[in-house]
């Protein structure tokens, strides 16, 4: 037995496919047009959303739809060790995919000639963050009044100790032997991200999405009851399922 | 700073409105001259962070975050641990904040925090010595504005202090070769007095604590003094292009005593409720 997992229980406790303790809320930043909050063991993310709104500079800004910018950013007390202020190239990678991971649900023509600034928080960084952050955005683009196709929700699965998990932690993304985050439009199929690191067969490759989906699914039923619990608590006596 | 901007008419139309108020000793909001918002903190909400606080006044948050680290001492002070205080308006908290390094207003910020907090004497640096003139204990309190709605830096002070105060640091030996040794128990950063910054805003002829976006919209002069336990002064930042008279100042001074004691027992209760 390897020392990431024993018996099939992981070093926090859980099992093969379960997710960490997670907590999503909707509409937590009054400046911001829409703003998300989720922890996510312990991660802890805070996302606004500003626009649609004038583009600066002006020449950034294209004819037929809207331009999408997204910014994700560690505090400096996030990390084991301090991270400095400044964002690092890993930062803005990961911008960058975020950003690609959102881009498809949006629908940016309804926007020409206009900006939509998102804004990732890192307060408290674990595992899988810019997962969580993803399922966050989605909430803060939806409480923003944004004309979406679809919500988007991630996961992490990968390898450790040879067995496929689901949602790594800190620990098992640093010492585990692959780490695959993936973000998909729940309603309609569609993987918006995809990235992999370290070596998986393809039956491990398979199996890993089909583990990252099933935590999507679940994460998915949280980001509607996130919204619900917004949009709908005036009204008590509405049955939702 | 500005205030949000729904409609240009009706923005003059408030701070007409603001001003006239004002004169007759009342707020947009309700609040007297010399109310503060509602304070609440929230200490130790960052687990990675030696220490750590959220400060909602009224719908301003920040948070504040302690990393304690182990550094070289500058060359001028070689028997002084460090002490960095830095914040940032991260472009969540405002349409107005960008990305980007810090701006002049950011800066100022934490300028003013840092020095009510190093001149107060509340952490001594002296005892974050490790080996004199070789290795200090480093103490960076990093603070993210995650909502403006005017006084920042006034959230900002109390965040840093109550963080401060809830930080524990782990104990460390240093061993013969010079080398520092990591254990594994905690002990509380060592602090004395606790500083207390009440800001004020100068509209027309009126002096009021704590204002919110809509009133640095339209103030004329800001002022912040800082006081340590006891009420003297030991801080102070007079800020913007207006003036302040004599009166107006010693006005500022004796009550940034009277607020100054009533806020630190805030801070110290929502210290004291986390242990």
């Amino acid at each position: 037995m390897g020392k990431l997992i024993n018996n099939g229980i992981r070093l926090d406790g859980r099992r093969v496919d379960e997710l960490r303790p997670y907590k999503l809320e909707v509409g937590v930043l009054k400046n911001a047009d829409g703003s998300a909050y989720i922890e996510l063991g312990k991660n802890k993310i805070i996302v606004a959303v500003y626009g649609p709104k004038e583009v600066h500079p002006k020449h950034i800004a294209l004819p037929d739809r809207c331009v999408i910018r997204c910014r994700y950013h560690m505090s400096p007390f996030s990390t084991d060790v301090r991270k400095t202020p400044a964002p690092s190239r890993r930062e803005i990678e990961i911008s960058k995919v975020i950003r690609e991971a959102l881009e498809p649900t949006i629908l940016v023509e309804e926007y020409p000639r206009t900006a939509i600034d998102i804004f990732l928080e890192v307060l408290q960084s674990d595992g899988g963050s810019r997962c969580a952050g993803i399922t966050a955005a989605a909430l803060a683009l939806a409480d923003a009044g944004i004309s979406m196709c679809d919500l988007v929700v991630a996961c992490a699965a990968g390898k450790v100790d040879g067995t496929m998990v689901l949602d790594l932690s800190d620990i098992e993304d640093k010492e585990g032997e692959a780490d695959m985050p993936v973000a998909v439009m729940p309603n309609l199929g569609i993987i918006t991200l995809l990235q992999l690191d370290g070596i998986l067969t393809h039956e491990e490759f398979k199996q890993g999405i089909d583990l990252a989906l099933e935590g999507c699914r679940r994460l998915h039923e949280a980001q509607r009851k996130a919204l619900m619990d917004r949009y709908f608590k005036t009204a008590p006596n509405q049955e939702v399922e | 700073m500005a205030a949000a901007k729904k409609s240009f008419i009706m923005e003059h139309l408030r701070k007409a409105h603001m001003i006239e108020l004002l004169a007759k000793g009342r707020r947009l909001d309700g609040r007297e001259l010399l109310d503060y918002r509602p304070i609440e903190i929230k200490c130790n909400i960052i687990q990675k962070a030696n220490g750590s606080a959220q400060v909602n006044l009224g719908n301003t948050q920040v948070i504040a975050g302690v990393k304690i680290e182990v550094g070289a001492p500058f060359p001028d002070t070689p028997d002084k641990g460090l002490l960095v205080v830095n914040a940032e308006i991260l472009p969540l908290a405002s349409p107005y904040a960008e990305p980007g390094p810090p701006d002049e207003e950011a800066i100022e910020l934490s300028r003013v925090v840092d020095r009510g907090v190093r001149e107060s004497g509340m952490i001594d640096l002296s005892k974050l010595v490790l080996i004199p003139g070789q290795k200090v204990r480093a103490v960076f309190v990093d603070v993210s504005v995650l909502n403006v709605d005017g006084n920042l830096i006034d959230a900002t002070s109390y965040a840093v202090v109550s963080a401060l105060m809830t930080t524990k640091m782990p104990v460390l030996e240093v061993s013969e070769g010079g080398g520092i040794v990591e254990k594994a128990e905690y002990i509380p950063l060592p602090f004395s007095t606790i500083p207390v910054s009440v800001t004020f805003a100068r509209i027309g002829d009126s002096l009021i604590v704590d204002p919110d976006s809509e009133e640095e919209s339209v103030m004329d002069a800001r002022i912040t003094l800082t006081t340590v336990e006891g009420g003297h002064l030991c801080a102070g930042q007079k800020g913007l292009a207006g003036g302040l008279t004599y009166e107006q100042i010693m006005f500022a001074a004796e009550t940034a005593k009277i607020k100054g004691q009533e806020i630190r027992e805030v801070i110290k209760k929502a210290v004291a409720s986390v242990g």
